[in-house]
């Protein structure tokens, strides 16, 4: 692929690859794909200074889609690949992306514990409640009383996982909630959470238009958050229990630094490490 | 008279200090210009249990326990039970207990050995803030020739962070276990040389083959802590910092490996060390490295499986699972260290290889090397290091996964322009676009089977000793012993072949045909209950019509004169 040149303005069409995706007909991600893109163009990222990078899911297939650096891994280790790779090189601005089974099922301990770590990336969540790539089973932010997963025909009866909380709770730095419908409001979240330092958490509301159809409702449902983020925890906790999950807009900026080991050596040869053996 | 060896074992309840004490027991040693080793024994709790120090020293290099101890010194009698097994003594060998004024003689185990009385505790109690485990080590120093005075500059070194007041009472109490040990028999060392020199080395395995990883170009290390590996990743912890790499401590070892795949994407080698349930979680992840073609090193310090096992203790169980354990067909490279000294090379020599030839590499070492400290010979150095293929120029369309000839395709660095390309574990095209076409499939299988099989690895394969119609293989850990008992075959004047295998995966139909060339009888010698490696060498090579098995499970340790009795029932039979 070629590099576009130096000069001119990189424009959001340029992070694409050209790859077909293999999403449905009105797939919420598409939206997604479309806000990615303009968040790299609008924070005018090289496309050779970014990676993508996935597990396993629909919305796990971004990075192929997209014309930066990418890596498409197992089901639920995004953010561990993510870590090893931020942590390796600072310099790369680090996205992962997926899905809530993939990120808070099969993943969820590397949820928690990157929350903790807050390294210095952006978790983008392509939230639609429901397992598309397997055909339609129940996730974990599946409502308990939803009966067509087919590993659940009467409902799992269980309460959903709450993302953003446990979110809060881990120590993520920067919490957001969009839809998939608002592409250029969620292409503008993107570019603060890119911009922020540490962990920044994005769960974008996506429909599955296939096993969820009723979700081509959401883009009525949602409510733009009323006040503007706060970085005070407790607020952000209250705030995140009562909102029913359809308050959208960033609802926390944290200030904690970001997880950045040093990468200067203090020796200049590898044969000193052999003096401690020496008798 | 000298002995040219001595093997002494050291057993105490927990707290007792024994493995302080043998520590301080094998630097004396080596300041005596012996060679030397001490394994270690132990339970499975935190504090407390009984643990046994295992040490041998020599005059010569050696890398295999002996067939029996001379001198055990049991700091409290009630220890020395549980190592029965691990402790084969002789009708003359010593062992030296404390049966405080006779009560307690009843709980040393039924042993042939000659016991006697060294009241060590009784002894402790006349110094203030004395301890039992000092005076044996004044004891065994004066049984085994130490001078008196050379462990005071051993202790003035190892208690240099506990103030003046412990080094008094230490070098107190090794004065009195010294002059109570006037009147005991003697089993003297290997003459005495003075002067210890900057070649000769004291390290663990597993702090070898931290050396190993780093000399070989890893700067990237995610750790997941688990017995017996965990001191590699600790030695890593303060030593990869200093030249420029960092250790992350991960959530789990999916994460672990997931973290290096990141990494080593990236442009960092990378390496994480585990032990056998962690090696049984990243394998779907092993697999991802070797799909995406990412260099990834794994080092698996074994222990006795399966499940958890004895977790702290040795086994070579861990084979079938870093050949074979990976889903679908997933070529990577299987290498073991074949001495405590081996783990540097076989470890530098593997993050060569992964990064050369773009794939994952499974080290397997072992309990028995890795928590062994030994007194060696410098390791030699060796000009192996991370040298990964990476593209200086793009064509306007970059083919990462390119078939080529050698398999090993050009790899971009993330922040390259028009190196872009998306690492999957899909199954891809040339480009990386994810593929389900029988043809991408094929073409890549045969990419990444063909880079691995095809490349050249030279000498190391395997270590290739002696000649003769016999020959005894092995891997790992039991090298050891099978060449000390051929060493002593060989004094005798019977001439048995060792071949000890270092690269295990991918085989070496061509070199291992060579190698057994001219073999009718040949002994297979492993640590498993199973026959792994048995079972490995007959589905990969074509062996002598007369192969036969000797295998254990551990954690016995194998011992040179049962190599030499196998060997000699077999001739005596044909």
């Amino acid at each position: 692929m070629t590099a576009p040149s130096a000069c001119a303005l990189i424009q959001p069409k340029e992070y694409k690859s050209g790859v077909k995706p293999v999403w449905c007909p009105g797939c919420g991600d598409f939206g997604v794909l479309g806000s990615i893109t303009k968040a790299l163009s609008g924070l005018q990222i090289r496309p050779e200074n970014a990676a993508i990078i996935s597990g396993i899911g629909c919305s796990s297939r971004m990075p192929t889609y997209l014309s930066t650096y990418g890596f498409h891994g197992v089901h639920g280790r995004a953010l561990a690949l993510a870590t090893g790779l931020k942590v390796a090189r600072p310099d790369l601005t680090v996205i992962a992306t997926g899905g809530d089974g993939d990120g808070f099922s099969i993943g969820g301990n590397h949820f928690m514990h990157t929350c903790r770590r807050n390294p210095d990336m952006t978790y983008i969540v392509m939230d639609n409640q429901v397992y598309g790539m397997t055909k339609g089973q129940a996730s974990p932010t599946t409502e308990p009383n939803w009966e067509k997963g087919k590993l659940t025909p009467g409902g799992t009866g269980i309460n959903p996982f709450q993302p953003l909380v446990i979110a809060l709770a881990s120590g993520a730095n920067f919490i957001a909630r969009c839809s998939s419908a608002d592409s250029n409001g969620t292409a503008r979240v993107i570019m603060e959470a890119i911009r922020h330092p540490g962990f920044s958490l994005v769960q974008i509301l996506s429909p599955c238009v296939t096993f969820r159809p009723e979700q081509r409702e959401w883009k009525n449902m949602l409510i733009p958050a009323p006040v503007v983020a706060t970085s005070d925890p407790a607020q952000a906790a209250r705030r995140l229990l009562t909102d029913e999950g359809l308050f959208t807009g960033i609802l926390y900026v944290g200030n904690r630094p970001a997880y950045q080991p040093t990468l200067e050596a203090s020796i200049d040869d590898v044969a000193k490490l052999d003096e401690e053996f020496q008798l | 008279m000298s002995r040219r060896n001595l093997s002494i074992a050291l057993t105490g309840s927990g707290g007792s200090g024994v493995m302080t004490t043998g520590n301080m027991l094998l630097e004396a040693a080596a300041e005596a210009g012996w060679y030397g080793f001490m394994g270690r024994s132990a339970g499975p709790q935190i504090r407390g249990g009984e643990a046994a120090a295992l040490i041998r020293v020599s005059s010569q290099p050696i890398e295999s326990p002996d067939d029996n101890f001379d001198l055990v010194l049991a700091i409290d009698p009630g220890s020395m039970g549980r190592f029965v097994a691990e402790i084969p003594l002789r009708t003359d060998s010593l062992i030296i207990s404390d049966s405080e004024g006779g009560r307690r003689s009843s709980s040393l185990p039924d042993t042939p050995a000659q016991l006697l009385d060294l009241p060590m505790k009784k002894l402790a109690k006349t110094v203030k803030g004395g301890r039992p485990n000092m005076i044996a080590l004044g004891a065994i120093a004066k049984v085994i020739g130490l001078a008196e005075a050379s462990i005071y500059s051993i202790l003035e070194n190892m208690l240099k962070s506990k103030g003046p007041d412990a080094l008094k009472a230490s070098w107190a109490c090794v004065q009195a276990g010294f002059a109570a040990a006037q009147d005991l028999p003697t089993l003297k060392g290997p003459p005495i040389t003075t002067g210890s020199s900057r070649e000769r080395w004291s390290f663990t395995g597993n702090e070898a083959a931290g050396l190993g990883a780093v000399r070989g170009g890893i700067r990237f290390v995610a750790a997941y802590p688990i017995t017996p590996a965990t001191e590699v990743l600790e030695w890593l912890a303060g030593s990869l910092p200093k030249v420029g790499g960092v250790l992350v401590q991960a959530e789990d070892e999916l994460a672990s490996i997931n973290q290096i795949i990141g990494a080593s994407f990236g442009g960092k080698p990378a390496l994480t060390a585990t032990s056998g349930p962690g090696l049984a979680l990243m394998t779907e992840s092993i697999g991802l490295a070797v799909c995406s073609e990412v260099p990834v090193v794994v080092l698996d310090v074994m222990r006795c499986g399966p499940s958890t096992g004895i977790a702290t203790k040795s086994e070579q169980s861990d084979l079938s699972i870093a050949l074979n354990g990976l889903h679908g067909d997933a070529p990577h490279l299987v290498l073991a260290p074949t001495s405590v000294t081996d783990c540097v090379l076989t470890t530098q020599w593997a993050v060569h290889l992964a990064e050369t030839l773009q794939t994952a590499a499974i080290v397997l070492s072992d309990q028995s090397l890795g928590q062994t400290r030994a007194i060696v010979n410098r390791p030699a150095d060796i000009a192996f290091m991370a040298k990964r293929l990476v593209p200086e120029q793009f064509d306007e369309v970059y083919n990462r996964y390119a078939v080529g000839v050698t398999g090993v395709s050009p790899m971009s660095v993330p922040g390259q322009a028009g190196g872009q390309y998306t690492a999957d574990g899909l199954e891809h095209t040339v480009a990386g676009a994810p593929s389900s076409l029988p043809g991408d499939h094929l073409a890549q299988l045969e990419k990444r089977e063909r880079k691995i099989t095809a490349f050249e690895y030279g000498q190391h394969w395997a270590e290739l000793e002696g000649r003769g119609s016999t020959a005894v293989i092995t891997w790992g850990s039991t090298t050891g012993p099978v060449r000390e008992a051929l060493m002593r075959l060989r004094e005798t004047g019977e001439h048995v072949r060792l071949i000890a295998m270092r690269l295990l995966a991918p085989e070496r139909p061509e070199e291992m045909a060579a190698a057994l060339d001219g073999v009718e009888q040949l002994l297979v010698v492993e640590q498993s209950h199973s026959k792994q490696f048995y079972r490995y060498l007959r589905a990969a090579y074509d062996l002598p019509a007369d192969t036969r098995v000797f295998n254990r499970p551990g954690p016995l340790p194998f011992r040179p004169y049962e190599i030499i009795e196998q060997l000699a029932e077999w001739s005596a039979q044909s």
